[in-house]
């Protein structure tokens, strides 16, 4: 068997007994990556020498008799844009491709601590604004299930490593969707943690009220393991929870019997859902419903207004965080700059992409003189409502189930050129990150081409270990998330 | 029409640096003069990925301040973002406080020569300074030292309740004083750590209706605040006087000319475009917490000046004098206590040789040498003849620079005055018998030799007599 | 449309965007669609709603007045694009 074919807690125990080693695992990683990355293009760098040798001081620490826990030595990769010292961290953008991060995030310190190789760093849209990693500056990752679509974004280079099995597991980020879409449309589970659950220090801002790093895994207890690693309160992050996260492993095989799981009437009711999404979906329920949950319709009034929230909040709050980006200190400087601000104004026009310039000018105007109550403001307050509609159906039920996609993978190019089109990827999963809410998706299906298709559970403000249990029901009795692409299935 | 058909309006904005230890969001040091970009980190400077975390201490300051300037204090505040770009603004906005700011609805009281009024304090608020852009002379660059990014600041922002230069001035003056006592800010204007901002308008004598109003930056210097805003008072009356307009826009003072220009040909006004800080829950200020700081605030300048003045009954010129340093008043205090003689003659003492010595020497009250106790000695020595007030400034002087007892200081240098009757006596005698012709003149009418008597005396007590003794003396031997 | 030319230079010029001819005719496009697209929330009664200003919870973290190291002067400039000792160089303002 080959080592890829473990998932993260697998290769863990033989790890623990010696049955294998660290370095040979991230060696059979990298053979993965040189077989296949040269096609689904999920790295933007690969750090060969920085996971051998993490790899041997985890081999060490294992002959010490001193294991940091059940996943030192498992390989990870990480979404580029977590700051790893003395690694590039460029986002997906040019504006910092020759940025060496001076330091590491939290995220990234619990990780070295707990002993897991890092890989390297993955493709992703451009400063996270995208549902497809077309926007990378440097090139598209390809969705391993068939090489001419796309793996979603923003995280679609950490969603496709994982799915390919180049790496056992991957850490994301998700403001309006970009773990959970692009783990549905590659079958793999992604959770987006509540807000405030792990931190963001260290973590190149995009929106800062919406984003949140999350686990990208094969299944729901290796996401589980990497949840409970990361999940730690962070002094050097306001907003991070001072509570300390539970044992995610407490209950996830206590199954779903008498459970209350929502069905939101507004979801299943969205024009232009793929009849196969549909589908699958709505059998996941039914088979939810024969483990022992009740299917509950809820409904969520203000479900319809979310996009447009999230296309106020998040480009506003982005203009803000990329202004950062002026050529002053580190990244980019144009040569075209004769005076301050010609600099800065082609070094920004030069270093962003089309979708992060389209971005930052929206919320630019959201926020300007005469438009911040209209448009900013006004939004805020619809959030607001937006929130208030999940407390109110979490009086009646214990979790919220829907699709995560309206369609499967689709075609690279298809898109790209209709922002509209685009920002409709994300309808099921941007009012859970405008709520602040647990979410994640699982593998729940297959269209007749192949492609995969997610489940999203949606739970309560820090019942992740609902959501995992809920999921991990699901998964103990399906096989959808064993699948692995045709692609290096030879 | 005049400038004395005018009645000036005006506002002022300070801005304080606080003197936290470290940064208002993260633990670089605040410490003033450190090489460029020495005391910066990753969120100081702003790179990707930071957060800022807040000084709790920068909080407690600005309670202080808050309520030392009578203002409410808002249990709940936000933290705004103030987007702007400029190469010292590491990450492209401010972070500062807008809606809701931590004090609101104060005031701060100073003498006009219409007697003590009230200038109310609309705000003050927190945010982070910017860093340095210094012009490189050369090189046509700018350099950008960040040491200066994320040093506290507070914003105190006055109501438009001044009406002229001086008041002004004065009103600048107290509220440094205020913050020095509070020991939340050094009062430095030329270092820069304390800035102000004045928004400056006329209108005609008698009327309800405020003139646009201008605002002026790069008042540096106390001296420079009445000269800016009597420039720009005159600037405006005479514009209006010839029928124009005033501007809205931002104008600095020019030091050397002694003239207010208009900055930057920027037409537009900056859209800030502020909105709540995301990054920073709103500062919730705990039960019992504004109310611990009131327990703890020193009595403040004014306060002090009011008893001194009747307590100790001092003329206010010299009041003002002790009370200007924090340090200063509390030593005289503590003299006064073990003293119990004359305030004013302590006083004298202070505003006089103390003062001169530590300016001479560059220093400082915390190093003093000698002790209140010795203080107290001196002048007791004075008032009971034991050192004539020249004496005694020798010793003093001694003192300051050793820090020993003045009594031995005196002893070694031969100050002490005789004071024994018998030997004052002795010596009259001796001279009164050897000058029996000066005797004879005085007897006759002619006081004047009187002088030349005790100058007798006096040589042959070796300078030693006590003149009040010896004076004494001679005009009860001489038959007075 | 929504935006004028005139608008989305001003916008551009707020966001320090040196946005060529066609870049702003493209977003004139774009942004005006978007805008139709989010003008819907016009419609929402919010008048006795408060706005979410802030995502976490109840917590107002302090930390201690405490000195930290900073960073090195090679950490703090190692990525400039430009330096003169341990400054950062900039082209100049235009006064």
């Amino acid at each position: 068997m080959e080592p890829t074919e473990l998932s993260m807690l697998e290769l863990g125990k033989k790890l623990a007994s010696g049955e294998l080693s660290s370095v040979e695992a991230v060696r059979a990683c990298l053979a993965r990556v040189d077989r296949l990355d040269g096609e689904v293009k999920a790295f933007l760098r690969v750090d060969r020498e920085g996971a051998l040798a993490q790899a041997e001081a985890s081999d060490r620490r294992r002959k010490d008799g001193k294991r940091a826990g059940l996943l030192d030595g498992v390989p990870v990769g990480l979404k580029d844009l977590f700051l790893t010292e003395g690694l590039p961290t460029t986002a997906g953008s040019k504006i910092l491709e020759s940025f060496i991060a001076p330091y590491d995030g939290t995220v990234v310190k619990l990780l070295r601590a707990a002993g897991t190789p890092i890989l390297g760093k993955l493709n992703m849209d451009e400063f996270a604004m995208g549902s497809s990693t077309e926007n990378s500056a440097f090139f598209p990752t390809r969705n391993p299930w068939n090489l001419a679509t796309s793996p979603g974004g923003s995280s679609g280079g950490s969603a496709a490593a994982v799915a390919s099995r180049m790496a056992f597991g991957a850490l994301g980020t998700d403001t309006g969707g970009s773990i959970r879409q692009p783990a549905a449309l590659t079958g793999i589970v992604g959770l987006k943690p509540t807000y405030g659950r792990v931190s963001r220090f260290g973590v190149v801002a995009f929106a800062s009220s919406l984003d949140q790093v999350g686990p990208m895994t094969r299944d729901v207890p290796d996401c589980a393991a990497l949840l409970q690693t990361i999940a730690v309160h962070d002094p050097c992050d306001s907003t991070s929870a001072p509570a300390k996260a539970p044992d995610y492993f407490a209950e996830l095989e206590a199954g779903v019997k008498g459970m209350k799981l929502g069905l939101p009437r507004e979801y299943f009711e969205l024009p232009g859902m793929d009849p196969e999404v549909r589908a699958a979906v709505e059998g996941a329920t039914r088979a939810l419903q024969k483990l022992g949950a009740e299917l509950v319709p809820v409904s969520l009034p203000h479900t319809r207004f979310a996009l447009a929230t999230y296309y106020l909040i998040a480009p506003a709050e982005a203009s803000s965080n990329l202004a950062r980006y002026d050529g002053v200190r580190y990244g980019l400087r144009s040569g075209e700059g004769k005076n301050l601000l010609a600099m800065y104004g082609h070094t920004r026009d030069e270093g962003f992409g089309l979708e992060v310039k389209r971005r930052v000018m929206l919320g630019t105007y959201a926020l300007s003189a005469g438009y911040y109550d209209a448009y900013y403001l006004k939004a805020q307050k619809v959030r607001t409502l937006i929130k208030k509609d999940f407390e109110d159906a979490f009086r009646t039920v214990d979790a919220v189930l829907s699709p995560t996609s309206p369609t499967p993978a689709f075609r690279i190019g298809e898109k790209v050129s209709d922002p509209l089109a685009m920002y409709l990827n994300d309808v099921f999963t941007l009012p859970c990150n405008l709520a602040g809410l647990p979410g994640m998706s699982v593998p729940c299906g297959f269209t007749r081409a192949n492609l995969p298709i997610g489940l999203q559970i949606l739970g309560r403000p820090w019942d992740e270990a609902r959501v995992l249990r809920i999921g991990r029901a699901f998964e103990r009795e399906h096989d959808f998330h064993r699948r692995t692409p045709p692609l290096g299935a030879a | 029409m005049s400038v004395a058909d005018f009645q000036p309006v005006i506002g002022l904005e300070v801005h304080a640096q606080l003197l936290t230890r470290s940064k208002i969001f993260c633990g670089c040091s605040t410490e003033f003069g450190a090489p460029p970009n020495a005391n910066t980190c990753q969120v100081c400077l702003g790179m990707p990925g930071v957060l800022p975390v807040l000084n709790e201490k920068v909080v407690e300051f600005a309670v202080r301040v808050g309520r030392a300037l009578e203002c409410r204090i808002n249990p709940v505040s936000i933290w705004a973002r103030k987007n702007y770009f400029y190469p010292d603004l590491p990450k492209g906005y401010q972070i500062s406080q807008y809606d809701q700011p931590l004090c609101q609805h104060g005031g701060l009281e100073i003498d006009t020569d219409d007697g003590p009024k009230r200038i109310r304090i609309l705000r003050i608020h927190l945010e982070e300074d910017a860093g340095k852009n210094v012009h490189d002379a050369g090189g046509g660059e700018s350099l950008v030292d960040l040491n200066r990014s994320g040093v506290p600041l507070i914003e105190i922002v006055s109501e438009p309740d001044i009406r002229s230069s001086t008041e002004a001035s004065e009103y600048l003056k107290a509220l440094r004083d205020v913050l020095v006592y509070l020991g939340v800010n050094d009062g430095n204007l030329e270092e820069g750590s304390f800035r102000c901002d004045a928004n400056v308008s006329v209108m005609p004598k008698g009327s309800t209706k405020y003139g646009q109003r201008v605002e002026l930056k790069n008042i540096n210097s106390f001296r420079f605040v009445q000269k800016a805003i009597d420039y720009e008072i005159e600037r405006q009356v005479r514009r209006l006087e010839e029928g124009g307009k005033i501007a809205q826009e931002t104008r600095l003072f020019d030091a050397v000319k002694g003239e207010t220009r208009s900055m930057r040909s920027k037409e537009e006004a900056h859209d800030y475009r502020y909105f709540p800080e995301p990054d920073l829950p709103p500062l919730r200020i705990p039960p019992g917490y504004v109310e611990r700081i009131e327990r703890e605030l020193p009595e403040l300048p004014r306060a002090k000046l009011q008893r001194f003045v009747t307590s100790y009954s001092l003329p206010a010129y010299d009041a003002k004098i002790l009370v200007g340093d924090r340090a200063l008043a509390d030593l005289f205090e503590k003299v006064e206590a073990v003293y119990g003689g004359p305030a004013k003659k302590l006083a004298n003492w202070f505003t006089g040789e103390l003062l001169r010595l530590l300016k001479e020497d560059s220093a400082q009250l915390a190093a003093l040498r000698f002790t209140p106790e010795q203080f107290a000695a001196l002048l007791k020595s004075v008032d009971g003849g034991e050192l004539s007030n020249n004496a005694a400034k020798d010793v003093f002087a001694e003192m300051f620079r050793t820090g020993r007892a003045p009594m031995d200081i005196a002893r070694e240098k031969g100050l002490i005055q005789v004071q024994d009757a018998g030997a004052v006596e002795a010596a009259v005698d001796a001279v009164l018998a050897a000058n029996p012709d000066e005797v004879e003149k005085y007897r006759s009418g002619k006081k004047q030799v009187l002088g030349f008597l005790v100058g007798q005396v006096m040589k042959a007590m070796k300078g030693k007599g006590n003149p009040a003794l010896v004076n004494a003396a001679l005009k009860a031997k001489l038959g007075d | 449309m929504s935006l004028t030319l005139e608008e989305v230079r001003h916008v551009a010029g707020l966001a320090r965007l040196s946005l060529s001819a066609e870049e702003e005719t493209l977003m004139r496009t774009q942004l005006s669609a978007i805008l139709d697209a989010v003008d819907e929330l016009s419609r929402v009664d919010t008048s006795a709603v408060e706005p979410t200003s802030h995502a976490a919870g109840d917590v107002s973290p302090w930390r201690t007045d405490d000195v930290r190291p900073s960073f090195p002067p090679e950490k703090a400039l190692g990525n400039a694009p430009a330096k003169v000792g341990t400054s950062f160089a900039v082209p100049r303002i235009i006064e």
